[in-house]
């Protein structure tokens, strides 16, 4: 718990906070990928290099990316006149207290199973992809299969557009 | 196959990224103002007025017709006209432009004055370093900055200033031939007016006669 | 002798650090490299733009800028100050907080990926594990930069530019990646000083760089495809380009920031072409093993400068793309072969030591290509254009 983890926590909840509760569709976009960008550097705070820089090289280059390529495709970068919060704000935010909990039980239960003072594991590139191709394969393959799923799905939806202008 | 139209683009542009160091027609380039390319015979960029001789009020051939003027697509040309007049180059005495002034950041250059002058008065120049920085009389030539003597038109445009002198020269022959005729012909009524007792009528109906004004010359000089 | 001038930064920087107190020394060191790095790319991105604008000029049968300078040597710096003192206009419905921060991501992002590139021996600023992987985050980053630069600036036309130069860089970032993990499967390694390290053998004086493998030369060919069209570099320059006819992502910025577009530009070109000197030419290791005298930072910029030149040869020559050619080309050709490579390349590794294993190699991939290039022109994607005339 030291001051960088502190500063690097605060960028995170400021970016999740942001991207909530600006008006401007893009502006919050842009202040979600602050918070990735928070979480890459967690990852890193804790040593685990791969993790962080394929959370930078995923969520920053190519969701974020896609977030606002959907804003800008579908409903444009207007405003909305009237306020961003909906009427039952506060049914919302009992749910979000609620599975904060949840989770800050889970993770703090977690923890106290654990030595607080171990030495973090340093886990190389290397043993990631030991892992994932002698233990892992099999979720390796059915994630690589749902994602060309994903791709030939996105290139029929798209070219049957271009044939419904026809 | 695929990609070798690349390969051989590539081979010409390093071709002649060599070749403009060793070989002029790989480098064309003129640096100008140091060096410059000769203008063309056919060169035109803005009109000037010719003049014969030394002096430039007395030679100038226009003689203010303000067809110019007239024929001149965004007007860009102002003449007065003046009061007196000068003999010109055959003699007969003509008007003269107190004022001939041409814009020329309106000028386009269409050499539609030089095309209606039935004097060879105004002809294009091939001065295109004209810019200044005054904004307003800069650009606006008058009477005294258009006049440029005929062997400047000669050395701007031989072919053609060999022409115009040709033509010229012809048709002040033709004047002074007809002038000499006329003379002659005034002489010969004079002397016969002399021999012969006649009355005090004879003297005016010769004179009308002898009458030395040159005719026309337009109808022989459009070629 | 030899080895002080190898290692002469690296010298330099220890006898710097060494006037600090102990404590201070790793972050003062730290901070000296990052110093050198920042003030040496922009003066090598001067020193481009010259040779870019006389080399293009000569390829074009004309001379460069000549009077500013010498040679005009000093026309970069009159781009500078010209740059600096041009009023900054930002428009009045823009964005005015994303606007100022798109050209200040694009630099920040592009100036984080040398940290990992090996300049010299021991001359990395980052020693990473996973170096490589950190570049290619960072590279994506810019794609971001790119996109706020075109929507912040409330233009129709920006923000069509903008969207073009995202859909080229992420569709060409696929090959990048691809090809770079041949390189890495053979290595075993993320880790850019190890890649250099497992190139610098030599064999009968040849050295052992992956371009002179069929995998690593077919690697290169793609890696090089993918890296102009990253940099949006002709012929793939069609968000610049569209600045030319229309208007691009970075129309609406004036004075300084244009100015750090352009130098966004030119260092991206920079690491990336250190990174691809790293991965296929060898990094800093010399040529023939009987060269090993000359410093090895020399090496490495040299074939970073090499690079670039050849950028700029391509820049003269080639036309530009269209968009549509631009998506087919990368999708329909380069990732198929990019693929295939992958598979050469655990050929190679797998065959074992000798010459089948060249011939097989270079069969496949000299076939593949062959295929593929001559489906492309039959179909007329690819090739020269076809016309139809009405009768």
């Amino acid at each position: 718990m030291s001051l960088v983890f502190y500063a690097i926590a605060g960028l995170t909840l400021a970016g999740a906070l942001a991207a909530v509760l600006l008006k401007n569709t893009v502006h919050c976009a842009l202040a979600l990928t602050v918070a990735f960008a928070g979480q890459a550097l967690l990852f890193l705070e804790l040593d685990a290099q791969f993790a962080g820089f394929a959370q930078i090289l995923v969520y920053i280059g190519a969701v974020a990316v896609l977030v606002v390529f959907a804003i800008l495709l579908t409903r444009g970068s207007e405003t909305p006149k009237d306020g961003v919060y909906s009427r039952n704000w506060l049914a919302g935010l009992v749910i979000a207290a609620g599975v904060f909990a949840v989770l800050g039980w889970a993770v703090l239960g977690s923890a106290r199973a654990l030595p607080h003072e171990t030495a973090a594991p340093t886990v190389t590139v290397l043993q990631i992809g030991n892992a994932l191709m002698s233990r892992y394969v099999l979720p390796l393959e059915i994630v690589a299969l749902l994602l060309t799923a994903a791709l030939i799905g996105a290139v029929i939806v798209a070219m049957h557009e271009k044939e419904g202008h026809k | 196959m695929l990609g070798e139209g690349i390969l051989r683009g590539l081979a010409e542009t390093a071709r002649n990224f060599a070749g403009s160091f060793v070989s002029a027609e790989r480098l064309t380039t003129v640096q100008y103002p140091e060096q410059r390319i000769a203008p063309m015979e056919a060169t035109r960029d803005f009109p000037f007025l010719v003049y014969d001789g030394a002096d430039w009020e007395a030679g100038l051939r226009c003689v203010a017709c303000q067809i110019c003027e007239k024929e001149c697509p965004p007007q860009c040309i102002y003449i007065e006209k003046s009061k007196d007049k000068k003999p010109d180059f055959t003699g007969k005495p003509q008007f003269y432009p107190a004022r001939f002034d041409i814009d020329i950041s309106v000028c386009m250059s269409c050499q539609i004055c030089v095309e209606v002058c039935p004097f060879e008065a105004i002809k294009m120049d091939t001065e295109f370093e004209l810019s200044t920085e005054d904004r307003f009389g800069g650009l606006l030539l008058n009477r005294e900055k258009l006049a440029k003597p005929n062997e400047h038109y000669h050395k701007i445009h031989p072919a053609e200033a060999a022409e115009v002198d040709a033509r010229l020269a012809g048709e002040k022959d033709k004047a002074d031939a007809k002038a000499k005729a006329a003379a002659e012909a005034a002489a010969a009524k004079a002397a016969a007016n002399v021999a012969a007792p006649a009355g005090p009528e004879a003297a005016p109906g010769g004179n009308a006669a002898g009458n030395p004004t040159a005719k026309p010359v337009e109808g022989e000089s459009r070629a | 002798m030899i080895e002080t001038a190898d290692q002469i930064f690296v010298l330099l920087k220890h006898w710097l650090v060494g006037f600090l107190p102990a404590t201070w020394q790793p972050v003062a060191g730290v901070v000296l490299s990052v110093v050198a790095i920042i003030a040496f790319f922009p003066a090598l991105f001067a020193l481009t733009v010259w040779i870019e604008r006389k080399g293009l000029g000569r390829m074009q049968n004309r001379i460069g800028p000549n009077r500013v300078g010498p040679l005009g040597i000093l026309q970069p710096v009159a781009d500078a100050i010209k740059s600096l003192i041009k009023e900054d206009i930002v428009p009045l419905s823009a964005d005015a907080a994303v606007h100022f921060l798109a050209p200040l991501l694009l630099v920040a992002a592009v100036f984080m990926g040398f940290a990992v590139l090996p300049m010299g021996r021991n001359m990395t600023l980052v020693n990473m594990d996973a170096g490589l992987l950190f570049y290619f985050a960072m590279g994506a980053s810019t794609e971001l930069a790119v996109f706020m630069a075109g929507w912040s600036s409330r233009n129709k036309y920006s923000l069509l530019g903008a969207m073009r130069a995202v859909a080229q860089m992420i569709s060409y970032e696929v090959p990048l990646l691809m090809s770079s993990v041949a390189v890495v499967m053979m290595t075993g390694s993320l880790s850019l000083t190890k890649i250099v390290a497992a190139q610098n053998h030599y064999t009968w004086g040849l050295p052992h760089w992956y371009i002179f493998t069929p995998w690593g030369f077919a690697g290169f060919v793609m890696y090089a495809i993918a890296t102009t069209a990253e940099t949006n570099r002709s012929p793939f320059d069609l968000p610049e380009g569209e600045s030319e006819l229309v208007a691009g992502y970075h129309t609406e910025y004036s004075g300084f920031k244009f100015a750090l577009f352009f130098l966004g530009e030119y260092l991206a070109m920079f690491s990336i072409s250190g990174l691809g000197a790293t991965l296929f030419l060898g990094g800093w290791s010399a040529p023939f093993s009987f060269l090993g005298w000359v410093p090895s930072w020399i090496w490495f910029f040299s074939k970073l400068m090499l690079s670039i030149c050849v950028f700029i040869w391509m820049r003269g020559t080639l036309p530009r793309l269209r968009q549509d050619q631009l998506m087919n080309f990368a999708w329909k050709f380069v990732l198929p072969l990019t693929l295939l490579n992958l598979l050469v390349a655990a050929l190679w590794r797998f065959l074992g030591e000798g010459w089948e294993r060249w011939v097989v190699c270079s069969a496949i991939l000299l076939l593949a290509y062959a295929f593929m290039g001559w489906e492309g022109m039959r179909r007329g994607h690819l090739g020269p254009r076809r016309y139809r005339y009405a009768e």
